[in-house]
């Protein structure tokens, strides 16, 4: 877990520059510099609805950022064709923030998904591997039920062993403990640290869990109103002499990040609507 | 006026674009016997209730209407002839695609709607698999297969013992030799032809209604709802508009 500075300047697996995204007139991202190094855990966070699980598309290659590049092992992963955009997309395992597990699929078959799509394996070994990642998050168990039969913190482990089952050079986990228990929550921290250093991995997590995930990181972008505000170690982000990092991250009510979405004063809105 | 014919084309422009995608992607759907069995089964066999009733209630209601009319002319054993022309070239294939489109193509919008609305199609593509080829194709293709073998066995019911049969012979009399016997004078090869025509067009037609309007549902539950109804409305109109077309050129 300690980064030693010839870590940190190891080379950047995915690195994004000047990035700007909008959702039609909404700005998301405005000039946005990143870089994920390989082989470490980076955290993103930030406020709810700043665009996280935005930038993950974009990384990912689904959106098209409005200007900016995104490039994935030294390659602009919007200037791909298609069919080079799948090739990268298997070195890339997402965890989506609700699972996206396929409903008409069993569990077991979810995780196998990939397996069977992308390779020729015997269906014996892939039972094998299977039963090793449901095994890994903990869900051996549940292998025959259907995804409509568990809950969302369980989802989200068969999502996170599926997403890990064609093992990627980088995985991106949005939002991973939502919903865990204290217990579950501390074996997929571990889990993550694990997988990320046994399989020489590259992660991306983002998550709220802002104690929980600062343990874990190597490194940590704050994001929000579609600029990075603070960014660096662990400790370094803890200790950020910004206000807003230091609310965002003590959770105060009050202070330089607004809690609503941007609105009108309340009191003129209550006028407005007594007119 | 501009801007709604400008959204109207650009709308076709896109679902053509669409179908060109499935297109493509069929080849790759006909390599996986096991999903396009899943797919036929769940687009087809689960139509074939609903299918064989109708086909009955039609042969039966047109037997009593045409036994009518034809015994004013004094020429009721050709309610055999009457009942196969009329079923095989044109109540064959337009009901079946009107039920076909209620039962299997708003199903299937739905379906593809809510993998969608449920992140199952993006989560798919970034797996590295394209969702036009293992989700849209297959059923695409499944939609075409299936809907000349239903209107077949649409047809089969409406003329043979279960409807048109079981009205003109066993209960307003028709001497049941008559019965088959001109319409094995009267039918030929090109009205099977032509009914082969006019299903699969059908089939083609509803299939890429439904899997368009699916695919590019907005991803909310009001959202899917509107898609199933827009296939089932679509679908009727472009069934009964497209069987004008094919008849005059038929006729
Ligand atoms: N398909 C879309 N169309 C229009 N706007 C969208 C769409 N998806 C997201 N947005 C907007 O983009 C912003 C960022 O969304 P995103 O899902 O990336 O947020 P997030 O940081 O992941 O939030 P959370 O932590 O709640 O998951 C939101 O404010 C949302 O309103
Ligand atoms: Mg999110």
């Amino acid at each position: 877990m300690t980064t030693s500075p010839t870590d940190v300047a190891a080379s950047t697996l995915v690195s994004v520059r000047g990035l700007r995204f909008s959702h039609g007139p909404r700005v998301i991202y405005d000039g946005v510099d990143l870089d994920i190094p390989r082989g470490r855990i980076t955290a993103i966070m930030g406020p709810s609805g700043t665009g996280k699980t935005t930038l993950l598309r974009l990384i990912g290659g689904q959106w098209k950022p409005s200007a900016g590049t995104v490039t994935f092992d030294g390659i602009n992963v919007h200037s791909q064709s298609r069919s080079q955009l799948f090739e990268m997309r298997m070195r890339m395992g997402m965890l989506f923030q609700n699972g996206a597990l396929l409903t008409d699929l069993t569990v077991f078959d979810n995780v196998a998904f990939p397996l069977r799509e992308h390779t020729k394996l015997p269906e014996s070994m892939i039972r094998d591997l299977v039963l090793m990642k449901l095994n890994a998050v903990g869900l051996r168990g549940a292998r025959d039920l259907y995804p409509e039969e568990l809950s969302g913190g369980m989802s989200r482990r068969v999502a996170l062993a599926r997403a890990i089952s064609l093992d990627p050079q980088l995985v991106m986990y949005d939002e991973p403990f939502t919903g865990q228990d204290p217990i579950s929550m501390g074996v997929l921290m571990r889990l993550v640290r694990t997988l990320n250093d046994a399989l020489g991995l590259t992660s991306i997590i983002v998550s709220h869990d802002v104690v929980e995930v600062l343990s874990i990181c190597d490194q940590a972008y704050v994001i929000s109103g579609g600029k990075v505000l603070g960014h660096g170690a662990a400790h370094e982000v803890r200790a950020s002499q910004s206000e807003w990092v230091q609310q965002f991250l003590k959770g105060e009510p009050d202070g330089p990040v607004p809690f609503h979405y941007k609105a009108v004063p309340y009191a003129q809105d209550l006028l407005g609507a007594a007119k | 006026m501009i801007g709604i014919l400008g959204n109207y084309l650009q709308g076709i422009g896109r679902a053509l674009f669409f179908l060109f995608t499935i297109i493509a992607a069929i080849p790759s759907a006909l390599v996986r016997p096991r999903l396009m069995a899943q797919q036929i089964y769940s687009v087809g066999v689960l139509s074939l209730v609903i299918i064989v009733l109708s086909g009955s209630f039609v042969g039966m209601v047109l037997a009593l209407q045409f036994y009518r009319t034809l015994q004013v002319f004094g020429a009721g054993e050709s309610l055999g002839v009457a009942i196969a022309l009329s079923v095989v070239r044109e109540f064959g294939p337009v009901v079946t695609a009107l039920l076909f489109a209620g039962r299997a193509g708003s199903a299937l919008a739905a379906e593809i709607g809510l993998m969608k609305a449920t992140d199952q199609l993006s989560g798919m593509e970034m797996m590295a698999v394209d969702p036009i080829k293992r989700v849209v194709a297959p059923r695409f293709l499944a939609g075409l297969i299936s809907m000349p073998l239903l209107a077949f066995i649409f047809t089969v019911m409406a003329i043979g013992v279960a409807g048109g049969h079981a009205i003109g012979v066993s209960l307003l009399g028709v001497d049941a030799g008559s019965y088959w016997a001109g319409i094995r004078e009267v039918l030929h090869g090109d009205d099977i032809r032509d009914a082969f025509i006019k299903s699969i067009t059908f089939g083609a037609a509803c299939s890429w209604i439904a899997v368009y309007q699916g695919y590019h549902a907005a991803p909310t539950s009001a959202g899917v709802a509107r898609a199933t109804t827009d296939t089932v409305v679509i679908s009727s109109l472009a069934i009964l508009a497209l069987d004008f077309i094919l008849t005059a050129f038929m006729f």
